[in-house]
């Protein structure tokens, strides 16, 4: 069962070894000129004055949460998409139910506006 | 559901040399033909677009090749380009960005079929690399690895612009990994199998193909690919009017052509899940596997095998191509979209559309039944 995985394990070793070897090339071929004004982040031509390690807005950790709990309840479904021939009208109306909590879990988080951009 | 016994044999040695001609093959084609030429593909067919020439300064000994000898230029080049971090940067962390991004893109093909299975010589081949029963789920889980690539490196940069990369790169790939999902559910249901190679033997008819069984189907995941592989219209993460380039601003050298790779390499892989799902994979149109075996009959049972899985190598490389062509003519025809505008196409229309999907499917299915 396991050793399907053999190939993937051999097509990861040499992914890693590819990218490994043009991060460690690049770093050693190429000159290094280094004086300080040239050290500084990009910022269009201007010194930076805001620090980019400072905090950010609110919605995107919300995003985040919302992904977790659909992305959860997504996982849910594929083993029962799978199966669903077999299941017959049990699993229609299962997981319908399970589908029209989702439903109401997006129209709620809708009405709440945490979808909203403005 | 289908006759499904490949597994590898008692016999170790054809397996092994099966699996490394496999392995050797994509990656070969992944890094010695798409990931090199897809970006002169892309340079010619803008021009082509947008009625110019495009490259083709750039000669040895006065031979052009069509402006092909800008790709070897822009390797050199970006070669011997300083490797520059800037200060205050996170090194560690900008060193690995590049890295995460580029690993899983190579790896993420593993589980695409590029082919059937054919009885070589009493010897059962199968192109695939890695024949997993979870199948696209695998191609999901590596290729949103590559995520973390990108947020980090917006991360690292200690730079303005590149943390506000990060950060859209961030809710955008999470909202869109979703609605990817669900837009998929109604596949299984009709296929009844995460495995891919399940999926395009059950496409040998014609009519069976997933963009019959599943046009909504398709739509929602073709827009959910594109957002995920972050090119225009879906661009916000490197708006280059807005955000300079995004998470990769302080990137250069073969670091920077790493990001580079890895959206393509994304690209190569989000056409061949389209070929593999909605396109019938390796199958030929109306031409099922025993009418071509037949047709290469006079070559001898093994040999009219070969021919067969020639066919249809070839064939499903020719769609990929042609999705990549597709991917890129939406990419030079549209827009950016607005960063609101983004987020409210995933959440508010494609994942309700994604529930409706599932729900009709599940109707019509119960019906047919």
């Amino acid at each position: 069962m396991l050793n399907q995985y053999i190939p993937v394990f051999v097509m990861a070793v040499a992914a890693c070894g590819t990218a490994i070897s043009m991060v460690v090339l690049t770093s050693l071929i190429g000159p290094k000129k280094e004086f300080d004004d040239k050290m500084e982040p990009f910022e269009c031509g201007v010194s930076p004055v805001a620090n980019p390690k400072s905090r950010f807005s609110v919605r995107f950790y919300i995003i985040a949460m919302l992904f977790i709990v659909f992305d959860v309840e997504a996982v849910f479904l594929f083993p029962w998409a799978v199966v669903y021939r077999e299941l017959g009208m049990f699993g229609f109306v299962e997981m319908m139910v399970f589908i029209a909590v989702l439903g109401v879990g997006l129209a709620y988080i809708w009405k709440k506006g945490a979808l909203e951009w403005e | 559901m289908f006759d499904y016994t490949y597994l590898p044999e008692p016999n170790m040695v054809p397996y092994l040399v099966e699996t490394m001609a496999k392995i050797i093959f994509i990656f070969s084609m992944n890094m010695g033909v798409f990931a090199p030429l897809l970006g002169w593909v892309e340079r010619k067919q803008s021009a082509l677009m947008q009625d110019r020439i495009g490259a083709n300064r750039a000669d040895i000994f006065g031979f052009t090749l069509f402006g092909l000898v800008h790709v070897m230029t822009d390797a050199l080049k970006l070669l011997t380009k300083e490797d520059f971090i800037p200060r205050g940067a996170d090194r560690t962390l900008h060193y690995l960005a590049p890295f995460i991004a580029v690993a899983p893109a190579l790896v993420a093909f593993a589980v695409i079929p590029f082919g059937g299975q054919y009885n070589l010589w009493g010897h059962k081949a199968n192109m695939v690399i890695a024949d997993l029963d979870v199948g696209i789920l695998f191609v999901f889980a590596v290729a949103s690895i590559s995520t973390y690539g990108s947020v980090i490196a917006g991360w690292a940069s200690n730079n303005n612009w590149s943390l506000l990369g990060g950060i859209r790169v961030g809710a955008q790939m999470l909202s869109y990994e979703v609605a990817m999902g669900l837009t998929l559910v109604g596949i299984f249901m009709v296929y009844g199998s995460l495995r891919l190679t399940d999926i395009g033997v059950a496409q040998e008819n014609f009519f069976h193909w997933g963009i019959f069984l599943q046009p909504l189907g398709f739509f929602l995941f073709i827009t959910c690919a594109l957002a995920e592989n972050k090119r225009t219209p879906f661009d916000i993460p490197e708006a280059e009017s807005e955000i300079v380039a995004g998470y990769f601003t302080e990137y250069s050298g073969l670091k920077f052509a790493m990001f580079w790779m890895a959206e393509f390499l994304e690209m190569v892989t989000i056409s061949a899940v389209l070929v593999a799902l909605f396109f019938g994979g390796w199958q030929v149109p109306f031409v099922s596997h025993a009418m071509l075996a037949d047709l290469f009959g006079f070559l001898g049972r093994d040999w009219a095998q070969v021919a067969t899985m020639l066919v249809h190598v070839m064939v499903f490389w020719g769609k990929v191509l042609f999705w990549i062509f597709i991917l890129m003519l939406i990419r030079w025809s549209l827009p950016r979209f607005r960063y609101d505008q983004v987020m409210n196409l995933g959440w508010k229309i494609i994942l309700p559309l994604a529930l409706v999907n599932i729900f009709i499917t599940a109707l019509v299915m119960l019906w047919v039944k």
